[in-house]
Order: structure tokens, then C-alpha cells, then sequence
């Protein structure tokens, strides 16, 4: 029994960014039950979850399973929604049960249930083998799964200073009601903005002889300011250009120590963020999208702020390299990939220039990806996926270790929710910042011809991950080295290989930030994941601008 | 099996509404069963099944609401969820925008439900996942299969004597049929209410043949095209166009409708005079359901829902020879703009004509048949431009033949200015829960080629 919905959002803002709407898990509860409850241990301790593990880990045993691991979750949400001067939704749930996944006759089985009492726990576990033997039945090869040794009894806390959970909902609401007002203060006609809080509270054990309890902190803030002409019968949006982090409410401090500073009066944030400064920015910016000069087609060098960036690593490298994607388990929906083993195997391929040195990790402070011990139990690191250009790895777990000839997993391994049945998800995959010295500013003064791209706008791309068009918030023309005005109705369209290849010039580590996707979909029935991707600011040369501005 | 009766589904409903104090209460109660099975490398990955119960109560005090759910239906867990719904109320923000509940309502009695789909099995799945992989592994492809049923109740009541129960059933398959090669690659999607419309094999088969056909694609330059989109290729296209088309967006000057100098473009002929879009509830093809949910509560969004506040799903003409007819609008908006509350359409019927998809690629000098469009992004809210991908069959047509496959395509393209290019129109068929007819279109803007098989 586990209730998953979706809140469809009508109008512009965040509703645009979901096809299927805001997941939600689980059941209402009132956010007075999130605070008091929110601290673990506060609901049931380890040493009474290591005894309900240990049932399930015995029963299946008994049953005949060669490996079983138990994930008992306790996920709390909390989610809100306003508009202008108006409170649309406050969404508090929480889900709790247990998921029970094991190996007999050399094939998977799963089961789930929110009774979590040792009688419904064995049963469960029971059916999790029945369901691995009937299933083995059409299985032409048995599960190889990578060793992982036991890591004993340990716990791993997002290391947060303000938990979310216990900021009283009346501040949230002001801090929104002052982002929206001074976005229409500054020439909005209309805000929407949202706050997302996300606790998830995961313990998990294996017959490996790991007892893993951990409490995961995620947290985001956004928003879409819309400008209106009615004379000309126009109308632009600005979203906000904060990021989903792994972090607590200390994200909204503000602290001017975070910002980085860009031409044109820009600002980057990066492990804090100024939400109402940055809605006084977009009311501007938007009312000046207005008349901004609609781009020129044509060839253009690219200046790609982080914030922007972040989607394409994600489509471009995160995706691709996706092992079950490679081999063909997503062919039905997410697709496949370009990036095939030969290539691979090759140790030649060049996915990008010299320059392109991209790792994936779940392992970088404040980040969406970052934890202790994935869901199968495995330690997180930080391994390479291109190295200078060239790919040398995919992104894998423990049962697709051996088809890379590797003896561990690379610890990626995901579960959006203790009913769901984890599988491989993006780690953090992002691109290193140069070794050389170089802000923004200095970047743009070597460019000709160039846009400053800036933000997360509309972005599509192929199932195998060649072709992409990535639009953004914010686009400046870059002329002789300066910026010359905003400009509107710019997309990119570019192949993967040829785009990461024209990667010219890198600024270094004091403009790294990261971006984040705090829902990011696959598999059928589909399971949300949140990701980050950092990266500093970056030039490609020679990239196709194409203009989108229709009449209808 | 927690499919409740009409009956059962009342009582509980009005037992949660005897324990009710706050001004307004509203109750709903779903509940159903979803099964799936997934394969892939003509291998079965996963299967499963659940059952769902869960009913959730709206508590009003004024113009502040709370929602709490529960998934126990005892007299004590009914009363309990009650008291935490008027609790969450208590302490939530005023909506300035509330509407009052609804009272009693008429709803059409509609077609939704498939006993033969309420029947499926674990077995039955099974073999729907064997009758497509079957006929793969003989000809050497490769089948990547998804299929999900869901079986389901939905019912809900007030406190001021609105009551409404409708039972369904329905059945997505979704099939991708790649060549050993990797060269070729095909798609289907049926969605049926009544799994006996159902057939896993024919589906397959049909992938199949576009997976072998479409291997060893020829490029063609990008520009306009005369192209034929099967269902699978618009049906999200115009989804996107028709889920826009709200009044207060229009209204507040940022929506495709919306008037330049003020006002909306209601009235106005927007597409070619052939565009005809309705929706009707009592579909035989497409029956929907004859409310949404929500139970009468939330100020014309219901807890998870624009729309879902209990409002009848009636007979709505969207776009009548061309003309912007009708927009939807929430409660609040309709009635500070005297205007009729019609809810947002959900299943959406394009009239088409009497010709099948083959009478359309016969009478094409030259054109493009596009058997699915992906990944579809909007990439302007103003003129509904979107960009996305051709995938899974994309062939060259010459003097009313299929000549070769070509590479894929990037599009960027409005479904306004689709509909006013519109050359013919064939008989409409189910596509992603609408029913709409393959289309022949001039001018459709192809912007890049795209590697991707």
C-alpha cells in the first residue's frame, strides 16, 4: 500500500519542468508531525531496525535466496507553492515502510511493504524469493554481483546546520511572500515561487554483513517571474538560477561569501543563495527580455555559466554513460546511447578536447548525489569518465561490474522510495575547473563573437544522445571581447562529440558551482532521482545558434 | 481486492462526513490495483503488481483548508483522519482564492470499466510479454517491452450532498524493436480501456516491420517537408496545445490565446478550417471519467489537481471549424470573469475523415512519414514552439510510395502553425489517451539531423 501522486501545476513556472507533475510519496501529515518526527531516532531506533532486517535477512535465507538486502525508509516531504500575494499548496507527506530484494536461482526478486512488523516482514521477504524463482525461470544468465564486503554497523548524516524540517512553516511562507514581492516590485506582473524540502531517513542491511543507517538532507528553492507587454501582446519569464543541493535551510542564508560575481551586474551562487536578490534580479531581467534583440543565426563561441552548463553535462555525458542504457535496458523508454562499449574499449575515443576532464562522484560536499553507502550497500568514491578527453568508464553497479571486466561497483545504485526497486542512477557528474587562472571576465574578453549563456532553459536531445538544443534563461552577445546587450530566441543545437570537442578554455576553481536536477526520471514505472553537476565556467568555439522567434 | 462497490464506497464516505465539524468537509476515496511487466534484450526485468486503498479528507474553516489521507477504513482511523484534516486547516494560510464546495451534482454514467482488464493476472502478463519477445528472438531482433493495467475506483462526497463514484480500467503497451545491428529501430503504443482490444503480438508486429525497414537511413538535407504524422508522432504535440489553453493565463496576457493589446483569442479562427476538437466523455472509443476527483474541495485545485474539484466532465467543443470555441477555466477565475466553469479537458478527440494512414502516404508526391515524435520540449510558451526528435521509423515517400528510411530528424515547430498547414486529415485512431487521426502537413520545419537510431 503506498500512495505516489503527482500535483499538476496549471500555468507557467515549475509545472512546465514536469511532464507528470511534483512527485509526491506517501501520506498527508501535518507539519507540526514532520518537526516532531524529523529527528532520527526519534520513530524507531537502529538497534530495533537492525532486528526487523535481520528477520527479513533470515527468512529469505531460509527460503533459498544466496543474497538478500533490506532497506527500511522513512521519506518525508515537504513542498510550497505561492503566487504573487497568494499560498497556492503546502504539501507535508511521509512514506515509510520497507523494501526487501533478493537472489535465488541466480535471479533478482523483489517486495515491498509499509507493514513493518517482523510477521508482514517475513512475509514479504518470502514472497521477494518467490518472485526471484518464478522469475528464473526465464532467466538465460545468472546475477553476477560484484563482492562487497560487510561495513559493519555505521551511520552517514547529510552534514546540515539547519534542518528544514524544524524552520517553522510561517518563515518559509514570509521569506516566499518577500521574494514575490520584490519580484513585482521590480517589474513583474505576475511570481510564482516554491520551496522543496526532502528528508530521506534510509536503513539498510545486507547479508554482506552491513548494517547502514543513514539520514539524507536535499533541499530547493526556485521560482518563474513573468513580464508582461500587453500592447505588444508579449510576454517573457525568468526562472530563478538558484540550484537543488544537498544541503539544510542554511542554502538560504545568503551569504554574500557565496556569491560570485559576473558581468552585467550577474550573480553566481554557489553553496548559499540570496533568493530574494536574485528575484529583484529576474524581475528586471525579464522585463528587459522584453525588448531584447532577437539573435542572428549563425555560428557563435559559447560562454556557458554553470548554471547552465549543468543540463548539458547531464543529457550529453551523464546520460550516455549510463551502463543500462549502453546495453539496452532503457531502449524502451529513456533510449540507448551512442557512447558503446567498442568506443570504450577503444581507449581512443575522443568525447571531447584535451581539456574535458569529467568525473562522476557521490562523494562533493552539499551535493544532490552525495552520500554515505549507495543502496546496495557500497561505499560512494569519486571515479573518471573522460579523461582528457578520451572515455574510460560508464557509470555501474554492482551486477554490471563484471561486463567491465571491473571487481567493485562504482556505487551508484538508487531506490526513489522503500516500494521501489533500486537500479543504477546518475551519480554527480561533473566537468573539472581549469588549472589555469581565469574569471568570467577574463574569459569573455577573449571572445570575437560569442553569446553568454546563462540558466536552465528548454533542452532536448536524441535517445542516443547525439543531437541536442539547449535554450537558457539569460543570453548576452558577446562583440570584441565585450558584452554588447541581451538577446532573445537563441537555442543551441550541436552532436555531442563535435560540442565537447570544441571545448576551448576552462575558468578555474573560484567559479565552480554546481547545478542540480531535482527529479530526474527513468525507468518504466518510472523513478525520480536528484543529481548534481558542477562545473566553472566554460567557452566552446564555433557553436550553431539558431533563432526560435515564430509569429502565429 | 480493493475494488469497492458504489455502496461501499457511500457508506464510507458518509461515515467519514458524520464525524466532520469543520464548515466544509469534503472526502475522497481511490483505490485499485496496478500491475506491469517490463522486458528488455527479449528478456523479461521486472514484474509486479499493487493494490492501492487510500482515502483522503479536505477539512474547510472559512477559507483555510487541510487535506490528510489514510489507508485504514475503520470507524477510529475515519474519525482520526478527520480531526488531523480540520487540524492542518486550522493552521493553514487563507486562500483568498477558496472557492465553496459544490453541492450535488449530475454526472453521466460512462463506459470506463473492462472486466477482462479487472482479470488480468500475473500469467496473463506474462504471456503478453512472451507474445511479443516470440516473435522477436525468431527474426533475430531485439524487444524492449513495457506493459502497465490498472484496474481502479474513484469516489468522492461533501458535506453539502455532492456524491460521485466511477469505476475504470486501462491498459497502456508500449513496444521499441531494435535490429541485432543496432541499424533499425521500431515503435508501437496502443492504449486500450478493454484489454480484449488488446494485442501484444500485433502491436510487436508492427514494430517489428519498421525496425527491419528502417535500417541502412538515408540523409536528407534538414528544411520543410511535407510530412505524415501518425498519432504517435502529434498526439503530444497537440496534448501540449490543448492543456495551454487556460482562460486566466490567456487573460493575464501570457498564453498562445492571449490578444494582443488585451483580451483573449477566443472566437477568433486560430487553425484550418478542417481543425475540429472536441471532448466527450461518452466516447465509445475514448469514455472517460464523469468527474474529476478531489471530492468538491480546494478553491478549482484540489489537493493534487487543477480542475479536480468534483466539476461534471461534459461534452466540450474546443476548436470548431477552425474557431477557438471554448477555454477552460478554474471556479475562481469563471466566476470573477462571468464566465462557465469548464473544467480542463483530459481525453481530447480530433475529428478526422474516413481515410486510413496508407490512403494518405498514396495520395503524397513527396513527404516524410514520421512514425513517433521525442523528446519534446517547449521551447517558446508564447507561439507554442517546440523542438523534439522523429525516432522509431522515419521514411522518404514518393508518388504515393514508401521509397527509404531516412535519418532522423530535430524539429522545431508550433502546433499552431501545424494546424493552419494542414493538407489532410485521416480517420482518428487511440494515441497516448486521445484519439486523433494521422495528419498530413505541409511546411513542417526540420531543423538538424540527428546520428540516433
Amino acid at each position: 500500500m503506498q500512495r505516489r501522486d503527482f500535483i499538476q501545476l496549471s500555468g507557467l513556472g515549475i509545472g512546465s519542468l514536469f511532464t507528470a507533475g511534483v512527485p509526491v510519496f506517501g501520506n498527508n501529515v501535518s507539519a507540526d508531525y514532520l518537526f516532531d518526527a524529523s529527528g532520527w531516532g526519534a520513530g524507531v531506533d537502529a538497534a530495533a531496525k537492525k532486528k526487523l532486517a535481520d528477520v527479513a535477512l533470515n527468512t529469505a535465507k531460509s527460503q533459498g535466496a544466496t543474497y538478500t538486502d533490506v532497506r527500511i525508509g522513512r521519506y518525508l516531504q515537504q513542498y510550497l507553492f505561492t503566487r504573487e500575494t497568494k499560498v497556492q499548496n503546502i504539501v507535508n507527506a511521509e512514506s515509510y515502510g520497507i523494501g526487501i530484494r533478493v537472489i535465488a536461482n541466480g535471479t533478482w526478486g523483489f517486495a515491498a511493504t509499509s507493514d513493518v512488523t517482523p510477521d508482514a516482514i517475513a512475509r514479504c521477504a518470502k514472497t521477494a524469493v518467490s518472485i526471484a524463482k518464478a522469475n528464473s525461470r526465464l532467466q538465460t544468465e545468472p546475477v553476477q554481483l560484484a563482492p562487497q564486503k560487510g561495513v559493519g554497523e555505521v551511520t552517514w548524516k547529510t552534514p546540515i546546520q539547519k534542518n528544514a524540517f524544524q524552520i517553522p512553516v510561517s518563515e518559509k511562507i514570509d521569506l516566499l511572500m518577500k521574494v514575490n514581492g520584490e519580484a513585482m516590485r521590480n517589474g513583474a506582473a505576475f511570481v510564482t515561487s516554491n520551496l522543496f524540502f526532502i528528508n530521506e531517513q534510509k536503513y539498510f542491511a545486507s547479508t554482506d554483513g552491513s548494517y547502514i543507517d543513514q539520514d539524507i538532507h536535499r533541499i530547493w528553492p526556485t521560482f518563474t517571474v513573468s513580464a508582461v507587454d500587453r500592447a505588444a501582446g508579449k510576454f517573457k519569464t525568468r526562472d530563478a538560477i538558484s540550484s537543488p543541493m544537498g544541503m539544510g535551510y542554511e542554502y538560504l542564508d545568503g551569504l554574500a561569501s557565496e556569491k560570485i560575481k559576473a558581468p552585467n551586474g550577474l550573480v553566481g551562487y554557489r553553496y548559499s543563495y540570496d533568493m530574494v536578490e536574485d528575484a529583484t534580479l529576474a524581475a528586471k531581467q525579464a522585463k528587459e527580455k522584453l525588448t531584447a534583440k532577437s539573435v542572428q543565426p549563425g555560428k557563435y563561441d559559447l560562454v556557458l555559466d554553470p548554471n547552465h552548463l549543468g543540463l548539458t553535462i547531464h543529457e550529453s555525458v551523464g546520460h550516455p554513460t549510463e551502463l543500462d542504457r549502453v546495453l539496452g535496458y532503457e531502449a524502451n523508454y529513456a533510449g540507448t546511447s551512442f557512447a558503446t562499449l567498442d568506443k570504450w574499449k577503444s581507449k581512443t575515443f575522443n568525447y571531447g578536447s584535451k581539456l574535458v576532464n569529467i568525473v562522476a562522484d557521490k562523494t562533493q560536499p552539499n551535493t544532490l548525489g552525495t552520500v554515505g553507502y549507495d543502496d546496495e550497500g557500497v561505499p560512494c568514491k569519486e571515479w573518471d569518465l573522460i579523461k582528457d578527453g578520451i572515455l574510460v568508464n560508464y557509470q555501474a553497479i554492482r551486477d554490471q561490474a563484471a561486463i567491465l571486466g571491473e571487481k567493485e561497483s562504482n556505487g551508484c545504485c538508487y531506490a526513489d522510495n522503500w516500494s521501489t526497486v533500486q537500479f543504477q542512477r546518475m551519480p554527480n557528474v561533473s566537468l573539472k575547473p581549469g588549472a589555469e587562472k581565469r574569471s568570467v571576465f577574463d574569459m569573455i574578453k577573449g571572445v570575437d563573437k560569442g553569446i553568454y549563456i546563462i540558466g536552465r532553459g528548454s533542452y532536448s536531445i536524441d535517445q542516443q544522445r547525439y543531437n541536442f538544443q539547449f535554450g537558457g534563461q539569460l543570453f548576452y552577445e558577446i562583440k570584441n571581447g565585450e558584452i554588447v546587450g541581451m538577446l532573445d530566441d537563441v537555442a543551441y543545437q550541436s552532436n555531442t562529440q563535435e560540442f565537447w570537442n570544441s571545448c576551448a578554455q576552462l575558468c578555474d576553481k573560484d567559479d565552480y558551482r554546481t547545478f542540480g536536477s531535482f527529479f530526474d526520471g527513468k525507468g518504466q514505472p518510472s523513478q525520480v532521482s536528484a543529481v548534481s553537476h558542477g562545473s566553472a565556467t566554460t567557452r566552446f568555439n564555433g557553436v550553431n545558434v539558431i533563432n526560435t522567434g515564430r509569429k502565429i | 481486492m480493493a475494488i469497492l462497490t458504489q455502496a461501499e464506497a457511500k457508506r464510507i464516505i458518509d461515515k467519514a462526513l458524520s464525524y466532520a465539524k469543520a464548515d466544509e468537509t469534503s472526502v475522497s476515496l481511490t483505490g485499485g490495483r496496478t500491475g506491469n511487466i517490463r522486458y528488455a534484450r527479449n528478456s523479461v526485468s521486472t514484474s509486479g503488481e499493487a493494490d492501492n486503498l487510500a482515502l483522503a479528507v479536505t477539512a474547510v474553516f472559512g477559507k483555510r483548508s487541510g487535506t490528510a489521507t489514510i489507508n485504514e477504513l475503520d470507524d477510529a482511523s475515519l474519525e482520526k483522519t478527520v480531526r488531523r484534516a480540520e487540524e492542518i486547516a486550522k493552521l493553514a494560510p487563507e486562500n483568498p482564492e477558496y472557492m465553496p464546495m459544490l453541492g450535488p451534482q449530475t454526472y453521466l454514467q460512462t463506459n470506463t470499466y473492462a472486466e477482462s482488464t479487472a482479470k488480468i493476472d500475473p500469467e496473463f502478463r506474462a504471456k503478453a510479454a512472451f507474445d511479443s519477445i516470440g516473435p522477436c528472438k525468431t527474426k533475430n531482433l531485439t524487444a524492449a517491452g513495457y506493459m502497465e493495467d490498472t484496474t481502479g475506483f474513484t469516489s468522492i462526497g461533501n458535506s453539502k450532498g455532492l456524491f460521485g463514484y466511477n469505476r475504470s480500467t486501462g491498459v497502456d503497451f508500449s513496444i521499441t524493436v531494435r535490429t541485432a545491428d543496432g541499424l533499425g529501430s521500431g515503435y508501437a503504443n496502443p492504449d486500450v480501456n478493454d484489454v480484449t482490444k488488446l494485442s501484444t503480438k500485433a502491436a510487436t508486429e508492427v514494430a517489428m516491420s519498421k525496425a527491419v525497414a528502417s535500417v541502412n537511413a538515408r540523409a536528407l538535407e534538414p528544411g520543410k517537408y511535407t510530412v505524415i504524422l501518425e498519432p504517435t508522432a502529434s498526439v503530444e504535440l497537440l496534448q501540449n496545445m490543448m492543456f495551454s489553453m487556460d482562460a486566466r493565463n490567456a487573460d493575464e496576457g501570457r498564453s498562445f490565446l492571449s490578444k494582443k493589446g488585451g483580451g483573449t483569442r477566443l472566437g477568433e479562427k486560430l487553425f484550418d478550417e478542417r481543425v475540429n476538437i472536441i471532448t466527450d466523455p461518452m466516447n465509445a472509443e475514448l469514455p472517460l471519467s464523469p468527474f474529476g476527483g478531489g471530492g468538491g474541495g480546494g478553491g478549482g485545485a484540489g489537493r493534487f489537481g487543477g480542475g479536480s474539484d468534483g466539476r461534471p466532465q461534459e461534452k466540450v467543443t474546443w476548436v470548431e471549424k477552425g474557431v477557438v470555441k471554448n477555454m477552460p477555466a478554474t471556479r475562481f477565475w469563471a466566476e470573477k470573469k462571468g464566465i462557465k466553469a469548464i473544467p480542463p479537458p483530459t481525453g481530447i478527440i480530433m475529428m478526422g475523415g474516413t481515410e486510413s494512414l496508407a490512403d494518405l502516404i498514396k495520395s503524397t508526391t513527396k513527404g516524410i512519414l514520421v512514425t513517433r515524435l521525442w523528446y519534446i520540449r517547449a521551447v517558446d510558451p508564447q507561439t507554442l514552439l517546440y523542438t523534439g526528435l522523429t525516432r522509431d521509423g522515419t521514411f522518404y515517400i514518393e508518388n504515393g510510395q514508401i521509397k527509404y528510411p531516412v535519418k532522423n530528424f530535430r524539429f522545431n515547430e508550433s502546433p499552431v502553425i501545424m494546424l493552419n498547414n494542414l493538407e489532410a486529415l485521416g480517420k482518428p485512431v487511440r494515441a497516448g489517451g486521445h484519439l486523433i487521426p494521422p495528419m498530413k502537413i505541409r511546411d513542417f520545419t526540420f531543423t538538424s539531423l540527428s546520428d540516433a537510431v
